[in-house]
């Protein structure tokens, strides 16, 4: 069984898509944080230990060119959360044999 | 020709917007914003608040070149132009998220939630989105 | 509607405003006050000016009475009058000027 990519594109705010996945996701998968998801993405916001408890069972990813726009620099993303663009998103939708959107 | 009458209408009602949610992944904030600039033109009391996922719609150094859209966080500059002067934004939203009133694009009164709510209770009118 | 300039044709909304802001230019702002019957000089280059300048700060093509009260700030109160504005641009100043700088329709006018 190969790797999922799960992708978020709502606030963890607002919706408990983050939390919903992190709970059913398998250990080993890719979580890419798109849209307002990438809000889930900042170190110093009150939920970013949400984020940052589970490095080790998951990659983390968050869409770059979605960061910019609302204004938030890659410098204050949780550390190890890498930033790619639309390319690498692409190329992250090839790698995974499944992604599931958490609508 | 459009004039406008610097006395105003007789009654002037308390209008207040409420914003919630953040600015590019939905059309809420960008609609929102037109209604205000609109409403502004009624010369009635007006008041815009930003809370929750609201206040990242003030966040400073939005750029939207990478997601075709436009950056409408430049626009609120223009609330002074029109006339909108009481912009409210809840404290207990900004300390969520890491943010305080120095990574906002215009000045704003930072209120804590039980401050904001005497105002709230004040309007005629509340309209949130 | 669309406007032939210069072997082109460059689209427009059905009032005449361009629909794609990055296709202006001031030849093409001549030709749009033409249809408009204005002829361009100084005083009507200082108004599209000032709204090419307002909207590149706030991204908004403002309403008439905030367009008279910001050239007031900038250009004095002999500029910044309803009177002054509406000799240069008959049929309004924001929905004119505002054509003729290649902007949307004003937010906020009624």
């Amino acid at each position: 069984m190969s790797p999922m990519l799960h992708l978020i594109n709502k606030s963890p705010f607002e919706r408990t898509a983050l939390d919903s996945c992190l709970r059913l996701a398998k250990p080993g998968s890719s979580i890419l944080l798109i849209e307002d998801g990438v809000y889930a993405a900042l170190g110093k916001a009150a939920h970013a230990g949400k984020i940052a408890g589970r490095m080790e069972d998951f990659s983390f990813y968050v869409l770059g060119p979605d960061v910019a726009a609302r204004g938030l620099s890659d410098a204050a993303l949780i550390e190890g959360i890498a930033v790619v663009d639309y390319a690498g998103f692409v190329d992250l939708v090839a790698e995974h044999h499944v992604t599931q959107s958490w609508l | 020709m459009e004039e406008y009458d610097e006395s105003g209408p007789e009654v002037v009602k308390r209008f207040m917007y409420v914003n919630r949610r953040a600015p590019y992944g939905t059309i809420y904030a960008l609609e929102c914003l037109e209604v205000v600039l609109v409403a502004a033109a009624f010369d009635q009391d007006i008041s815009v608040v930003f809370m929750d996922d609201g206040v990242y719609q003030l966040k400073k150094n939005q750029d939207t070149t990478g997601i075709g859209m436009k950056n409408f966080s430049k626009t609120f500059g223009a609330l002074e132009d029109y006339g909108v002067e009481k912009i409210y934004v809840e404290k207990e939203s900004l300390d969520a998220r890491g943010l305080s009133a120095g990574d906002l694009v215009i000045p704003v009164e930072v209120l804590a939630a039980v401050d904001l709510s005497e105002i709230m209770a004040r309007q005629d009118v509340v309209i949130s989105s | 509607m669309a406007y032939e300039y210069n072997g082109a044709t460059i689209e427009a909304d059905e009032e005449g405003y361009i629909t794609d802001i990055s296709l202006w230019s001031p030849a093409l702002a001549t030709l749009i006050a033409e249809s408009e019957n204005i002829e361009m000089d100084d005083d009507h280059w200082e108004v599209v000016n000032f709204l090419r300048n307002y909207y590149e700060e706030y991204q908004i093509a403002p309403a008439v009475r905030v367009l008279t009260k910001a050239i007031k700030k900038t250009l004095g109160p002999d500029k910044g009058s309803s009177l002054y504005l509406y000799q240069l641009f008959p049929h309004g100043p924001a929905k004119q000027a505002c054509k003729i700088a290649g902007l949307p329709n004003p937010t906020g006018c009624i």
